[in-house]
């Protein structure tokens, strides 16, 4: 780095040390090797225990309920597919479904380009770059909640500050979240606001992993700005862009918080998601069945985007 | 280091009008950083310390004409955040010491103690990385709210962040592929030296494992303080809540200062920790970009 002045490189944080393992050495009495074997098993034993209650088993479970009807307490009754039916026939499905999906792609056009250009910028700027750093993330550290109820306070159709900004700037106010139409956007705008930092952040060390070289190469051969950013910034990003693309696409697929808090779903479910409505089938309409059935779909399609990214981001090593 | 060569070369930056220019955009990413970042927190932090009526005023005041604590002592007793900062920290804190003690003991086993198995069970670990936490949540509170055999209920029980939170994919991952770049010749010359498994865990590999210990720990309380869903779920009862959730349970019949007021007390915790470490959790989060 050019300007040494400050202490803007720390360590890596992951380190390697310098040796890889040895394979075991094999051979010893089976007495040794039960002993073993149950001391590594009461290593696991704890961690094992809370990943069978708390992931496998509600995996298989939603399963299962999603063709029960099920009520806490009583014996679950076989349904068949009753439950998807029902959900189908729910005018809210077809509505959540498309916010979840609209929701996505807007944070997606938003929440990729935004941060892709200003980790650009900040590429470039060689002062004060902590600062940079630091103001860029702390949204991100703001509790989900409080940038939520933070948004819905400058949403507020009367003492609201985006308005104010609006006519501030003599330009016709807007309905933000209370409105049918822009009501999904602007939680997208909240969204992106409380998480663009931690993608910045990302793009920003992957840009500074480019070999200077190939800059000063493209510089030779006549490449203008755009050029460069064109063929070499863009190719040599494009595994990350594309990991940070699909986690994107299961974070907001998931998204919950912003309709939850700033909306309520509403005005006329212009912002029920998917995991709002899984919500409200069991909280609100004590369905269990219904919200399973739910979860089965989300789970199916995320499960698809989960593991393309577990593929690609298995494709960078060698494990 | 030498000097990195980025997208605009050091020559243009150095001619008038790129230096021109450079100051310019300097200017103009200070002044939007502060305005779309710096300035909601300022927002929230002087909203609350205006009077309630000067706070829905319209245009409104950039400055608060007189200072009021009251937002921030209102919400103190009124909100009761002392009691929900309590849980808060009593959930978080729970939550990072078992995730520690079980996944640290369980990564160990996985990559150092060969258990027969061992390949399935990390197997069926990192699948449930492939299976999104949050659209299993009914399921999970299902599980939760009557456990198999035992038949107990964790809901309203700090239990119920605490022993989900174990089953945690991300961080036993990191910490099993931090483990296994430890060289082996260490841990056996411990065993030589009669340490046996748990001594040598704790007196050899922990230590030399500070950088991820400290990634895990920060990711672990970050998550339990940030959650909203499944404490919402779990905590029906208002006196164990944990600060988010009791936060927008209260929203709807509190005066709007001692609501915002309230709100910025809430991210004080989370925003101290990272001024605090910001060097290394930045430093994290670009490292584990890059390694992929």
């Amino acid at each position: 780095m050019k300007t040494a002045s400050k202490p803007t490189a720390p360590p890596p944080t992951v380190v390697r040390p310098p040796q890889a393992p040895r394979p075991g050495s094999a051979g010893r009495p089976l007495r040794r090797r039960l002993a073993d074997q149950s001391r590594a098993y009461a290593f696991l034993l704890g961690g094992l225990l809370c990943f069978a209650l708390f992931s496998w088993y509600p995996a298989i479970r939603a399963v299962v309920i999603a063709f029960q009807k099920y009520t806490p307490g009583a014996e679950p009754e076989w349904v068949g597919t009753a439950n998807f039916t029902r959900v189908f026939q729910d005018p809210e499905f077809a509505a959540a479904w498309r916010n979840t999906l609209t929701f996505t792609l807007l944070a997606l056009l938003i929440g990729f380009a935004v941060p892709f250009v200003l980790a650009l910028v900040l590429g470039e700027l060689r002062h004060a770059k902590a600062f940079f750093r630091v103001v860029v993330y702390l949204p991100v550290m703001i509790p989900p909640v409080v940038s939520a109820l933070l948004w819905k306070w400058f949403y507020d159709p009367g003492a609201g500050l985006a308005n104010e900004a609006l006519r501030f700037l003599h330009l016709p106010t807007s309905n933000w979240s209370n409105g049918a139409d822009t009501a999904l956007v602007s939680l997208v705008l909240v969204a992106t606001w409380a998480n663009l930092g931690g993608t910045v952040l990302i793009y920003l060390a992957a840009l500074q992993s480019i070999p200077g070289e190939l800059y000063e190469a493209a510089e030779l051969d006549g490449a203008n700005i755009w050029q460069r950013i064109r063929h070499v910034t863009i190719p040599q990003t494009r595994f990350v862009i594309l990991m940070l693309m699909l986690l994107q696409i299961i974070a907001t697929m998931q998204v919950f918080t912003e309709p939850f808090v700033i909306t309520g779903g509403g005005p006329e479910n212009a912002t029920v998601t998917v995991l709002y409505l899984i919500y409200k089938y069991a909280f609100l309409y004590n369905d269990f069945g219904g919200a399973c059935a739910l979860s089965v779909m989300l789970l199916v399609l995320l499960s698809a985007f989960s593991a393309a990214y577990l593929r690609l981001t298995r494709s960078g090593e060698d494990v | 280091m030498s000097s990195t060569r980025t997208l605009v070369s050091p020559l243009t930056l150095a001619r008038p009008r790129g230096k021109a220019l450079y100051w310019a955009v300097f200017t103009g990413v200070v002044l939007l950083f502060t305005l779309a970042f710096l300035f909601p927190v300022y927002w929230m932090t002087t909203g609350a310390m205006k009077s309630p009526d000067e706070v829905t005023r319209t245009p409104p005041t950039l400055v608060p004409e007189r200072w009021h604590l009251s937002g921030y002592t209102d919400a103190w007793d009124l909100m009761r955040l002392p009691t929900h900062l309590w849980n808060t920290v009593v959930q978080a804190t729970g939550a990072w010491i078992l995730q520690l003690v079980f996944c640290t003991a369980a990564a160990y086993a996985l990559s150092k103690l060969r258990p027969a198995f061992g390949k399935v069970v990390l197997g069926g670990i990192l699948a449930t990385l492939m299976v999104p936490a949050q659209a299993l949540v009914v399921p999970k509170y299902l599980t939760v709210a009557d456990l198999p055999l035992i038949h107990t209920s964790l809901l309203n029980d700090p239990l119920g962040i605490w022993l989900p939170a174990v089953a945690n994919a991300f961080n036993l991952y990191l910490l099993k592929r931090f483990f296994d770049q430890l060289p082996r010749d260490v841990l056996e010359a411990a065993e030589i030296d009669g340490a046996g498994r748990l001594r040598t865990l704790w007196s050899i590999v922990l230590p030399m494992s500070r950088p991820v210990l400290g990634v895990v720990s920060i990711f672990a309380l970050v998550a339990v303080w940030q959650d909203f869903l499944w404490p919402l779920m779990v905590f029906s009862d208002t006196d164990e809540q944990p600060i988010s959730v009791a936060l927008v349970q209260l929203s709807q019949n509190i005066p709007l200062t001692v609501l915002i007021a309230a709100m910025v007390i809430a991210s004080i915790p989370m925003v101290a920790m990272f001024l605090v470490f910001q060097r290394h959790i930045i430093a994290g989060i670009s490292a584990g970009s890059t390694k992929g």
